[in-house]
């Protein structure tokens, strides 16, 4: 049965096909943004992006770089969460104090360790002390996935790459079987 | 649509349109009432859904905002409460019953006499409710066919006598269902078709569910969703006796020099205050924002707060508690498709004294991660956070991935509370909502004992890898219940068994607020059987002349 064939079954018999109808309209045409950095320099969208690229890397399919992470980031901070631009300008400073210089210059491998000594590792400290490396990490993993995983219309997740990647697809209709235990696999013992 | 001026003094105003508010305004109205309801989120229509997770889920398309409504929580009394959002509800109309999973389970016979079978319980206020499941039967059946439910009757062993089938057949089994029933059959469980407020063919006038896979956090751009929104509400409009008034954020309800409810003062859209009269008041702003509300309308006569002569309004606050695992599969589930729950188990529902604890709740085989929360949340919590292995494994988990969650008994203690807090105001200028909540030690044993028969159920399904999330003390609610108990004794409880204050003849509170225990933390379906019977009551009492 097709999309259409069961949209005509179950949401034309309620009256319901306008809803429908509105919601892909407003998907298909929900473009990403265009236009230049909102609130980054050309300098710090290029570091910020280095570190997304390694926490979403490029493989066989494409990682944080090649879904447009860095824009969403930008339009999020110029937009949304202001709160946290001050988090990013000094952010970035302190990476760039640690490595020398830039961090998207150094090679993967260094690049990689960089990042590791900058995670929260479990603490055998009772205290629990503010650690502002590991905070600018988490806040950089955090907005990368936002970034990756959202709706094009936010600016990443280009070509709907994040959703490509692990299999999701918002179709808006399915119809059972919808997996391989209650399709095939269901009779099995 | 039917309009009333603020100086018009209506029979009825309703405060808050979500699972309560919805269903007494249609019935007030179809009784011929004049009813305000007053919301304070916007009236949003379903061609205002999107599948949009960041705005739904991390920027409160559909729920309270904590940049505008900040909360302050603390565990104890004796702690100061720092900022941080500690509840979620929906803010619409429609409320919670917009964007819910849509479980919908009936409380059991022995959720309203605990008390008296397991004995009192060592600091809490473990108490039996005044009503029984009998005198709430016909309601939950008359919820279940007013909104449209599917389910099976009789498919559990555990279920509480019905006087008539769910009025829908169960929505299809999912491969989490399939392997769920299997692996509970093998463990000589009882696995049955969750019942949910979600229609499985066209009812009404409205959609049977197209399997989209956007219910928890969403609204259904379908109409298939059974939420006040899509039912009763349109039905109260157009009895031609109702106004939905939107947008309108309710800071005090007036009392008059007798000590009656004369109406409420509400800031409109643009801010402006508005006092809307009113014969006679009912609050159905949920478990968090009625004490609230209450709390905020201190007056001479009323100095505590109203309708607060026990002192208990804010006390008592049951959050849901809850544990949950997850497991990955050879093959595909694709479990992000239709809706979240299809099996369901209550073979560990009771509380057993063999336990050593009090305790007990309902198992349930899900999806509900959708791509950001898959991504942050979704995978085991040892494995890789970022880098090439974590791509990979993310690549390869979400359509093998499926969770099992548990849904429990949360014990009413003093001390878990809702109140003002003294420094941190709202948007508005209106005192911040302070949350104070640790959970009983028997939450955290009863949680840690259901987690541990998930992980037996995820054993014998033959999950390819399988890891529990741990167990913690719950410090965020979503459930919000018993924060204005039900009893017959004003001494110790808000309202009495008809939703009226003993306070305040003509007030009333109909919401998760008069929960006197937590049932198994499925609160939404006893909420709108409460509401449906406090309804028929009212509108009995009101054509006698007694309110």
């Amino acid at each position: 049965m097709t999309r259409r064939e069961i949209l005509r079954q179950s949401a034309l018999q309620a009256g319901a096909i306008w809803a429908m109808l509105g919601q892909t309209h407003s998907h298909e045409n929900a473009a990403a943004p265009s236009g230049g950095l909102r609130f980054f320099t050309p300098e710090q969208a290029a570091e910020v992006e280095a570190v997304a690229a390694q926490i979403i890397p490029a493989d066989e399919s494409g990682g944080a770089r090649e879904a447009g992470v860095v824009r969403f980031i930008d339009l999020n901070l110029a937009a949304y969460e202001k709160d946290k631009q001050a988090a990013y300008t000094e952010g970035l400073k302190m990476l760039a104090a640690k490595c020398g210089g830039r961090f998207s210059d150094l090679p993967p491998a260094k690049q990689i360790e960089v990042l590791r000594s900058m995670e929260r590792k479990p603490s055998v400290e009772v205290v629990f002390r503010a650690d502002p490396q590991s905070d600018f990490f988490e806040l950089v993993r955090r907005h990368t996935i936002l970034g990756f995983f959202s709706h094009p219309q936010y600016g990443g997740n280009r070509d709907r790459i994040g959703w490509k990647l692990i299999g999701f697809e918002d179709a808006g209709v399915y119809q059972p079987p919808f997996g391989y235990y209650d399709g095939p696999g269901r009779s099995e013992p | 649509m039917t309009q009333y001026r603020p100086g018009d003094r209506v029979d009825f105003l309703v405060i808050g349109a979500g699972a309560a508010g919805g269903v007494m305004a249609k019935e007030l109205a179809a009784a011929g009432f004049r009813v305000v309801v007053l919301e304070q989120g916007p009236h949003l229509r379903e061609r205002d859904f999107r599948h949009d997770e960041l705005g739904n889920l991390f920027r409160n398309a559909l729920t309270n905002d904590p940049r505008r409504q900040p909360t302050t929580f603390r565990k104890l009394d004796s702690e100061k409460a720092e900022e941080r959002p500690a509840v979620v509800y929906g803010r619409m109309v429609g409320g919670g019953t917009a964007h819910f999973t849509a479980n919908y389970w009936r409380f059991h016979e022995i959720d309203f006499v605990e008390r008296s079978r397991w004995g009192s319980i060592a600091g809490t206020g473990f108490e039996d409710w005044p009503i029984r499941y009998d005198e709430l039967e016909p309601y939950y059946t008359k919820a279940e066919e007013e909104l449209g439910v599917s389910g099976l009757a009789g498919a559990s062993p555990f279920d509480p006598p019905r006087s008539k089938p769910y009025p829908l057949p169960p929505l299809p089994v999912k491969s989490s269902g399939v392997i769920f029933e299997r692996a509970a059959r093998k463990l000589g469980l009882h696995p049955f078709p969750a019942p949910l407020a979600i229609l499985s063919q066209p009812y009404r006038g409205r959609s049977a569910c197209l399997h989209c896979g956007f219910c928890e956090g969403f609204g259904c751009e379908v109409r298939a969703k059974s939420s006040t929104l899509a039912t009763v509400i349109p039905a109260a409009e157009q009895t031609g006796k109702c106004e939905i008034r939107a947008g309108c954020y309710v800071r005090k309800i007036e009392i008059d020099r007798a000590g009656r409810a004369a109406g409420a003062i509400y800031f409109d859209e643009r801010k402006r205050e508005v006092l809307q009269r009113a014969k006679a008041v009912v609050v159905c702003c949920n478990g968090s924002e009625t004490p609230r509300l209450l709390l905020m309308s201190k007056s001479n006569l009323f100095p505590n707060g109203l309708a607060n002569s026990s002192g208990l309004v804010g006390k008592y606050l049951m959050f849901d508690s809850g544990s949950l695992c997850g497991a990955t599969f050879e093959h595909p589930l694709n479990d992000f498709k239709s809706v979240v729950v299809s099996r369901l188990l209550h073979d560990f529902y009771d509380a057993d004294p063999k336990r050593g604890f009090y305790g007990g709740g309902g198992i349930d085989a899900r999806f509900d991660m959708t791509p950001i929360f898959f991504a942050d949340f979704g995978l085991p919590p040892d494995g890789p956070r970022w880098g090439a292995e974590y791509k990979k494994l993310l690549r390869e988990s979400f359509t093998r991935s499926m969770y099992v969650l548990s849904h429990s008994t949360t014990l009413p203690v003093e001390s878990n509370s809702i109140s003002l807090d003294p420094e941190l105001k709202d948007a508005w200028g209106l005192p911040a909502m302070r949350v104070t909540f640790k959970s009983h030690g028997d939450d955290v044993k009863t949680m840690q004992f259901l987690l541990e028969r998930q992980m037996e159920i995820l054993d014998a399904a033959g999950a390819r890898r399988k890891w529990a999330y741990p167990v913690e003390d719950i410090t965020q609610g979503v459930h919000l219940l018993g924060t204005c108990r039900m009893g017959a004794n004003p001494k110790r409880s808000v309202v009495d068994p008809w939703h009226r204050t003993h306070d305040v003849r003509n007030l009333f509170l109909v919401d998760g607020s008069s929960f006197v225990t937590s049932g198994r933390n499925q609160p939404t379906c006893t909420i709108q059987a409460l509401a449906y019977r406090a309804a028929d009551h009212l509108i009995q009492a009101a054509k006698r002349g007694e309110i």
